[in-house]
């Protein structure tokens, strides 16, 4: 039964990234993108790693892939107008393909055997204490990143005018180029 | 009775989980289909207006006392049922065929599939524990809930974009911007309320029913419900509430005096029926989390929790403590507040007026998520000094750094709301 589910899902997860890859039509895209995001939340459940698994629905599939929906639908891409394939793509595919096989040979190694001392369970308290004692460093630096992107996105989309007489620098929506 | 439970247990829990299951589903879809009626009934309620009173099938007419039915507007929903499922259910042929039939139906997974980490009551077994009724008793809860309800708004995005058209299409990217904006003050803002059930040494959860539970202790705190003690939390996630399930003043999705019909301009019969039956289905397990973890669950007032009730209940005849009895009597209790709550959601829509789109996004960015925030660091505060036990000095800290904030924000002439 259990087998069943995790074939059923991984087909899922990876049927559904080929399609995102292949597909021509950006919207149809981005939805194969978010079934195969359910489908990694379906094998998260069924490792008993609920948290992440709904963490990631809540943020990837509801927020990120509703958001990339929302840009793809604003820009109005025509289907099929550009080439699947360039040579830079198939370059980063190549170089993604071969971080993925040493990322995952990596955490091979480093990964102890179930049920070793080392294995803790996917409880909400041992996640809590591990992002705020051991990893809260990298979750920091993570964090700082996503505000430099932000700040970044806000500095190129919004055109800066003079500070108006209250002192307040503001923000005026800057028209499209 | 003994031979109801008996009968349960005997069967496959297969069975009992789709047995429970289609319970459920079969209660919610009917109920969101019977508020339309009651919106027309509380709407002309609060205008001054019978309502629908007219419609009689002619072959019950003779029944004695059916004109209350009558006036109370029961046949109407038989006959907007009716119509919504054998009118013509046309197809516009500028749509994207496949999207725009897809849509009402993820409109309704996400609405359905909540319900699941939704405690709807409680009994009390031999051994006296509250055991809650929930189909799926899972640690994390609430994140369930929200991460399932956030795919909602695929629905919306989806049928604006696949009808092909200008207004539905606007509906969509106005709905898609809102529900994403809402969201964040909505997760915030129960984020006090559940540091402060998990007490140090605890087992650490995100369980709507532990959140139930902690507010049916004994104790003039403990038996306190979280609308007392954190109600800018409760009002933060009452507008967010709004504002996700896409009610008035925040249906800006389907204004009707600027968007037509936003987002299902072109939909029609029952297309559109599941829609609108998967509105009130996320109003109902929005209210139903409001009420958990804001109005006590399925205690019934405030200090007097189940277990004191089945305690009096038992005084009378033990008979009435039997698990089925109490069960039910839960139940009625957290449904009757749910509908409440629905009530309410109407009562907002005929009162206030709908907002302009500008004002919801600044009430949501500027006004709800900085209340949010602000809340979660007070509450962070607070519960720090009462677990470490600091003292009265901190405490008088946390009141002057609060009052200085609060004046800074609402005292700062240069921060008035631009409204």
């Amino acid at each position: 039964m259990a087998d069943f589910v995790f074939y059923t899902f991984a087909l899922l997860t990876l049927g559904s990234a080929l399609a995102v890859v292949l597909n021509k039509d950006a919207v149809n895209a981005a939805l194969c993108l978010l079934l195969s995001l359910v489908g990694l939340a379906g094998l998260f459940v069924l490792l008993d790693a609920a948290l992440l698994a709904f963490v990631l629905l809540l943020v990837y599939a509801g927020a990120v892939v509703a958001l990339f929906l929302f840009i793809i639908m604003l820009l109005d891409t025509t289907p099929g107008a550009q080439k699947p394939f360039g040579k830079l793509s198939a370059a980063a595919a190549v170089l993604g393909g071969a971080l993925l096989v040493v990322g995952a040979h990596t955490v091979g190694i480093n990964t102890p055997a179930t049920g070793s001392a080392a294995h803790v369970a996917p409880s909400l308290k041992n996640y809590a204490e591990l992002l705020f004692t051991t990893y809260l460093l990298p979750v920091q630096i993570v964090g700082f990143m996503l505000l430099i992107a932000m700040l970044g996105v806000i500095v190129l989309s919004k055109r800066f005018s003079e500070a108006p007489e209250t002192g307040v620098g503001r923000l005026e929506a800057g028209k499209a180029p | 009775m003994t031979a109801i439970v008996e009968l349960w247990n005997s069967l496959h829990p297969m069975l009992q989980a789709v047995i429970k299951g289609l319970a459920v589903i079969g209660v919610i879809f009917p109920l969101g289909g019977a508020s339309s009626l009651v919106e027309r009934k509380v709407s002309a309620w609060m205008q001054g207006r019978p309502g629908p009173n007219r419609a009689l099938p002619f072959w019950v007419a003779w029944v004695p006392g059916i004109s209350l039915l009558q006036r109370l507007g029961v046949f109407h929903l038989l006959a907007d049922g009716g119509k919504m499922f054998f009118k013509e259910d046309s197809l516009p042929g500028h749509v994207n065929k496949f999207y725009f039939l897809l849509a009402p139906v993820v409109a309704m997974i996400p609405a359905l599939t909540t319900v699941t980490a939704v405690p709807l009551g409680a009994y009390v077994d031999e051994a006296g524990r509250v055991v809650p009724l929930i189909l799926a008793n899972v640690d994390i809860g609430l994140l369930a809930v929200f991460a399932v309800s956030s795919l909602g708004v695929y629905a919306l995005i989806l049928a604006g974009w696949a009808s092909n058209s200008k207004y539905p299409f606007l509906g969509g990217v106005r709905a898609s911007a809102q529900l994403i904006s809402y969201e964040l003050s909505m997760t915030l803002s129960v984020i006090p309320v559940f540091l402060w059930i998990n007490v140090p040494g605890g087992e650490g959860t995100l369980s709507l029913a532990k959140a139930v539970e902690f507010q049916s202790q004994p104790g003039f705190l403990g038996g306190m419900w979280f609308i007392f003690i954190m109600p800018i939390a409760a009002i933060v996630f009452l507008v967010s509430l709004f504002a996700e399930t896409n009610r008035l003043p925040f249906d800006m999705a389907e204004g009707e005096a600027d968007l037509v019909g936003g987002f299902h301009t072109e939909y029609g019969a029952m297309k559109w029926g599941l829609f609108f039956v998967a509105e009130y289905a996320h109003m109902m397990i929005g209210s139903a989390v409001f009420i958990l973890l804001f109005f006590g669950g399925w205690n019934p007032l405030p200090w007097i929790p189940l277990s004191l009730v089945v305690g009096w209940l038992g005084a009378v005849s033990p008979v009435l403590t039997h698990p089925i009895i109490v069960g039910l009597l839960s139940l009625g209790i957290f449904v009757g507040k749910v509908l409440f709550m629905i009530f309410v959601f109407m009562w907002v829509r005929w009162t206030v007026p709908r907002f302009r789109y500008d004002q919801v996004m600044k009430m949501g960015w500027q006004k709800l998520l900085p209340l949010a925030i602000g809340n979660l660091l007070f509450y962070a505060a607070a519960i720090a000094i009462r677990d470490l036990q600091l003292g009265v000095a901190y405490w008088a800290a946390l009141a002057v750094v609060t009052v200085a904030a609060t004046w800074a924000i609402f005292a700062n002439p240069l921060q008035k709301p631009a409204l």
